[in-house]
């Protein structure tokens, strides 16, 4: 089958930018459009979110690139190649696919699953099941499950299963709706973030539908706010659309909380620490009560850290009425932050440890600076809060 | 009673059929007896229905009550659902030979005979019908304070009447076709004529086949219609 | 009571029958109140070898023929919805038609015989095939075909791959049903003329000669039931999946 095998080769160039072009539905002989006249520029390799109230035809917006719904005017161009022009069947081969409700096939096995696509395409049967395994390896499941029916595993894995399936013939476009939907929060996340991890490694072009803002921050590079009609109401990054909300109905969606919600975007480095005065085991402890008397310290508690600089705790009034400052302090170190950390954990992580100040550590282990509650909702009512732009996106690392 | 070896060509015709149930003629095979007519084929045909409704509600009686408390109880899932799948088995004309060997002809025998066609599927289906209602529907009655036999009665009973109707529907369809081999239990319904054809000839065989035919269609539409009018709307929405 | 069709129906073994009977007297036989009679059943078994292989035949080819039809006619359905209340409710009205009547209705178009039984036979299985297949398409969640669109088989692909597969139990549960039915229903062909088991309970009935009754009847249910058996574990070889979901 030459041609299938021209296909292909197209398919294993990596990633396509997908282009709406005025894209617009009508339903039967409705008037009302439920996608209007959409235009949108989504850049090879990026994640871009459709986000917006139920109905307002996200799903739909998003199912005309794979033709599974047919546009009534307008085009769609994935690497600068109409949509219309394309045998349907043949464009989704290319177009991977990912939706709630998973839609696993229950008679086939995990591995026959993932091998769907490649199998449409005539591979061969060695490549298919290398591809397969590799998949398998790639979502972090057990090989053993290969073999396993659907129905034997839990729903977390399921739509692991699902990503591969639509992963495996390597497509140049991933449609992805509401994907993690039906998953309880804990996994939903965990999801996330192993989503995240492989996009960094494969680079698709993906196109992702929630209706959760929260879910659009953590895995856009770039957000479409959409109104009811299909209309988009801001397309911008998240932390534009956070700072700086086109009008009053994205500043609606995205909530009261946007500043809070943009701690999301933001790690501890990007922020101005506070610095504490140190102590070193064995040194008098005269020389620490010196640093704390000093009218620029920022922390009125001394940070004891040894040789390496790396914090071990904090010292007390108790411990400073002694000659030297003893090796084991006091109050313990307490939260440990690292610079990388995502500042909304930050925050989550000091009210859990119930305390006002939490050393930041680099790379090394070496202290950073503190960070307290006060410095973070110092910077949330700060007009440079509203401002300033942060490029950071929570992205596990490795 | 002559047991005549028939080898002579089929000879029937929609129209002699016709002529046979509406105009009384001469029998020529059985010297000058009069045969067929309106007054007979109607006869025959409120026998074939009487037989059937008399069935029918026998094995309503038994097998509904049974089918409704075991579904109810969940219990008994075994024999139900077993029960359906020997019935089907059981060849009618066995057994409606057999019982007219072994425990005699009549009227009170056919009956029951007929009746045991027509419990399994009641029974099964409506034991299916209640055991397929959804669990929470009637968690929910028990939480507003019914009684069990109101559970029953207003809820998984609406709920489990397609899947019963079901079963009457089969049932009243096994016991028509049956019905019509009554003649050799002894009660002449339009059975008479199909396995009569020596006296009523081949034309009366046809019109026999043809009553049967129609009867049997009536009933099935006139259960279909019943079914119609007493699903609640809100199932007959949920089915489309 | 009148019988007529009878000895013509049983064709050789009837002929054979009447010979022995006024031949031989067999004891059993003289006495109306035996429930069974061993003997004659050990001496006569034989003659039931054909009648059974008639049915056997008349099962298997009228499901067979039925099945191919109401099979075509669920995929017709399938992508043609407004199809669906005409063809239940034609096959609703073969299936309520007698199967006596039925093959009488026929006389005087195919006459009497074996092909006259299968029509009648096969039109009576299509409405429990026809709705199984119907019911089994429908049942398949509509995210797999979603999924199976989107990843770009086409309507074939579909319908083969993920539809009819995932339909396999309905469909075989609707061919058991139907089998089933069908082996019953066939001792009646009799009445067509078209042999089979009924030819040794319909002549008897009439003698009152409970034993062949009984080894027909017998006969027949145990053809059923091993029907239903062979049906019944092709359908668990054939849908693997569910087997697992069991356990
Ligand atoms: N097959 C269809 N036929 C007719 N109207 C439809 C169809 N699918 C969607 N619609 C209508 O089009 C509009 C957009 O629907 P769509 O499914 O794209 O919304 P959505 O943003 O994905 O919503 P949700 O968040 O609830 O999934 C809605 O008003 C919906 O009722
Ligand atoms: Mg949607």
């Amino acid at each position: 089958m030459p041609s299938e095998e021209v296909t292909d080769e197209r398919s294993n160039s990596g990633a396509s930018a997908v282009r709406y072009e005025g894209a617009t539905k009508r339903y039967g002989d409705s008037s009302v459009a439920a996608v209007d006249a959409l235009t949108l520029e989504i850049p090879a390799g990026e994640i871009c979110v459709l986000v917006g109230p139920s109905g307002c035809g996200k799903t739909t917006a998003m199912r005309m690139v794979n033709r599974t719904v047919e546009m009534s005017e307008g085009d769609i161009l994935i690497g600068g190649e109409s949509v219309r022009d394309r045998d349907a069947a043949r464009l989704r081969r290319e177009i991977g696919y990912v939706i709630q409700q998973i839609g696993l096939f229950p008679h086939r096995t995990i591995a026959q699953n993932i091998a769907a696509v490649p199998q449409l395409l005539g591979w061969k049967k060695e490549r298919t099941e290398a591809r397969t395994a590799e998949l398998i390896e790639l979502i972090g499941l057990d090989p053993e499950l290969g073999g396993r029916y659907p129905a034997q595993l839990s729903g977390g894995q399921q739509q692991r299963v699902g990503v591969a399936r639509a992963l495996a013939a390597d497509p140049l476009v991933m449609l992805m709706d509401e994907p993690f939907g039906a998953i309880d929060p804990i996994n939903r996340e965990r999801l996330q973030n192993e989503f995240l991890r492989l996009q960094a490694e494969i680079g698709k072009t993906v196109l992702f539908v929630t209706h959760d803002i929260d879910e659009a921050i953590k895995m856009g590079d770039r957000i479409a706010v959409m109104r009811e009609g299909g209309k988009v109401a801001q397309y911008a990054t998240p932390a534009e659309i956070l700072m700086d909300p086109a009008d009053e109905f994205v500043e609606d969606f995205v909530g009261a909380d946007r500043a809070l919600k943009r701690l999301a975007l933001m790690r501890v480095a990007d922020i101005d620490l506070w610095k504490a005065p140190l102590a070193y085991v064995g040194q008098p402890t005269a020389e620490v009560r010196a640093k704390l008397a000093s009218p620029d310290v920022e922390v009125p508690y001394p940070l004891l850290v040894d040789s390496e600089r790396r914090p071990l705790g904090w010292l007390s009034e108790r411990d400073l009425r002694a000659d030297v400052v003893p090796s084991r302090p006091d109050s313990p170190l307490g939260p440990l932050l690292d610079r990388d950390d995502v500042m909304r954990d930050a925050l989550a992580d000091l009210l859990q440890g119930e305390a006002q100040y939490a050393a930041v550590a680099d790379h090394q282990g070496r202290i950073a600076g503190v960070l307290s509650v006060e410095i973070i909702s110092e910077f949330l009512g700060s007009p440079e809060a509203k401002t300033e732009e942060h490029g950071a996106v929570e992205r596990p690392h490795g | 009673m002559s047991l005549a070896l028939i080898q002579a060509p089929v000879s029937a015709s929609f129209g002699g059929a016709f002529e046979f149930i509406f105009t009384p003629q001469t029998s020529n095979v059985t010297g000058g007896k009069t045969v067929g007519g309106l007054s007979q084929v109607v006869e025959l045909t409120l026998t074939q229905l009487e037989v059937t409704v008399l069935a029918l509600a026998l094995a309503l009686v038994v097998a509904l009550p049974a089918g409704l408390y075991f579904g109810h109880r969940g219990t008994g899932e075994l024999v139900a659902i077993g029960l359906g799948n020997a019935g089907r088995a059981v060849p009618e004309l066995a057994l409606i030979a057999l019982m007219a060997a072994v425990i005699g002809v009549g009227l009170l025998n056919l009956t029951v005979a007929l009746a045991i066609l027509g419990i399994p599927p009641i029974l099964t289906n409506t034991f299916v019908g209640i055991r397929e209602v959804d669990r929470a529907s009637v968690d929910a009655a028990r939480g507003i304070g019914m009684t069990e036999f109101e559970i029953v009665h207003k809820v998984e009973a609406p709920m489990a009447l397609p899947s019963i109707f079901t079963g009457i529907r089969t049932a009243t369809i096994n016991i028509v076709a049956t019905a019509t081999i009554a003649p050799l239990a002894g009660v002449a319904t339009l059975g008479e004529f199909i396995l009569g054809e020596n006296v009523y000839g081949a034309n009366g065989v046809l019109a026999g086949a043809i009553m049967v035919a129609l009867l049997a269609l009536v009933l099935e539409f006139s259960l279909a219609g019943l079914q119609r009018l007493l699903t609640s709307k809100g199932l007959r929405l949920s089915a489309v | 009571m009148a019988s007529g069709v009878l000895f013509a129906a049983a064709g050789e073994v009837g002929k054979g029958f009447i010979h022995e009977r006024t031949s031989e007297t067999l004891p059993c036989q003289a006495k109306p109140s035996h429930l069974f009679c061993w003997d004659w059943a050990r001496q006569n078994i034989d003659r039931f070898g054909t009648p059974a292989l008639q049915q056997f035949e008349l099962v298997a080819i009228s499901v067979a023929v039925g099945f191919a039809v109401a099979f075509a006619l669920a995929l017709l359905a399938h992508r043609r919805r407004w199809l669906r209340p005409p063809l239940l409710a034609g096959t609703g009205v073969l299936y309520a038609i007698p199967s006596i009547a039925f093959f009488l209705l026929l006389l005087p178009i195919t006459g009497r015989g074996r092909e006259t039984a299968i029509i009648a036979l096969s039109a009576y299985t299509l409405q429990i095939i026809y709705r199984n297949v119907t019911v089994g398409l429908s049942n398949v969640p509509a995210s797999a075909k979603d999924a199976a669109r989107g990843m770009g088989m086409t309507e074939r692909q579909i319908l083969w791959r993920v539809e009819l597969p995932l339909a396999t139990p309905e469909i075989v549960g609707g061919l058991r049903i139907a089998t089933v039915s069908t082996v019953a229903i066939a001792t009646l062909a009799v009445f067509a003329h078209a042999g089979g088991l009924g030819t040794q309970i319909f002549t008897e009935a009439n003698l009152h000669f409970p034993t062949s009754i009984l080894i027909a009847g017998g006969i027949a249910m145990l053809m059923a039931l091993s029907f239903d058996a062979i049906l019944l574990t092709v359908q668990r070889f054939a849908t693997p999946w569910r087997r697992v979901r069991a356990s």
